[in-house]
């Protein structure tokens, strides 16, 4: 009775908090303060015709450095606590086969799907989306030919060194921003220059930088779900 | 004028989906209805997030959040049953 009523409490109050929420929004007809700097500028300063990866890859390039810096974390605990021993790597799966339909569909749809997650990162400055978008995209390819082949196995070496060298290769570019642009991460390198607006080599260093994060995510990610994968094994 | 009502109608319709979804996630007795709703739940949100002119978030929201964080819930969700049988 008590629970119920302290239930009751809770969502009632919840209720009165967003009710006052929604009664005082206002929405605003045009932009301010840094929202309006980033609109008006965005295009000659970092020369990204995408402006969301104007303010992720450049303008607010450290919170972007801190959430590939999460992803990575994420990645070490998980391989902390799904310890696979030696044995576990050499159980085989014993599955009901896989449809022919799932086989056939992912020898067909596996490569565009990986062709399609490096386009989008490739053009995350000119098109929607970008490193982590695209990223997913080639998570998701390798997801579908895990379950058309449970029994298929990554290159461990691969990932590992994929992840590392893109992770490093990020900040190193930002070391440069403090060499040659205005400060870490800066991607409008001085010597590199902004290139022409809306071509794919344009917007300084952002195509290189947002092509490393995509194949970082997608290495992290695709090795995470290949250890759930392995974990699933048995005798 | 009539667009902007077309398009609340549809994104009143798509949140009240949600709810509905999240519902049954809360709800269910099996847990595999369970994880597919949350899912679903994601998948419109996505839909949502498109509907708001903000395609980039409704890319990730598609595909880490209805497709590979699902399946790592059934991963997760099929070694619980396994090492309880």
């Amino acid at each position: 009775m008590l629970r119920n009523f302290l239930i009751a409490l809770v969502l009632a109050s919840f209720g009165f908090i967003f009710y006052n929420l929604y009664n005082s929004y206002e929405p605003h007809t045009e932009l301010t303060g840094i929202a309006a700097h980033y609109a008006e500028n965005g295009a000659s300063e970092v020369g990204a015709a995408n402006l969301v990866t104007a303010v992720v890859v450049s303008y607010r390039s450290f919170d972007t450095l801190g959430e590939i810096t999460i992803l990575f974390l994420t990645a070490a605990i998980i391989s902390f606590f799904l310890k696979l021993s030696k044995e576990d790597e050499e159980k085989v799966i014993i599955h009901r086969g896989t449809s022919e339909l799932l086989k056939t569909a992912s020898q067909l749809l596996v490569p565009i799907m990986f062709l399609f997650g490096i386009y989008v990162f490739l053009n995350g400055h000119l098109t929607p989306g970008g490193g982590f978008q695209g990223g997913a995209i080639i998570a998701s390819a390798i997801v579908l030919a895990i379950m058309a082949n449970p029994n298929m196995t990554i290159n461990h070496s691969v990932i590992i060194w994929v992840e590392s060298l893109s992770g490093v290769s990020v900040v190193l570019i930002g070391v440069l921003g403090i060499l040659l642009g205005g400060g870490f991460l800066d991607t409008t390198l001085d010597g590199y220059g902004l290139g022409e607006f809306g071509t794919i080599f344009s917007a300084g260093t952002i195509p290189v930088i947002y092509s490393l994060v995509g194949l970082k995510v997608g290495a992290e990610l695709s090795n995470i779900l290949n250890m759930y994968q392995k974990s699933q094994k048995e005798a | 004028m009539n667009n902007e009502i077309i398009y609340s109608v549809i994104a009143i319709g798509i949140g009240v989906l949600m709810v509905i979804m999240a519902v049954i996630a809360i709800l269910n007795n099996k847990l595999s209805v369970a994880i597919i709703a949350a899912g679903v739940v994601s998948l419109f949100a996505s839909v949502l997030f498109l509907l708001m002119a903000a395609p980039d978030v409704a890319m990730t929201e598609a595909a880490i959040g209805s497709g590979l964080s699902t399946l790592i819930f059934f991963y997760v969700l099929n070694k619980i049953k396994r090492q309880n049988a």
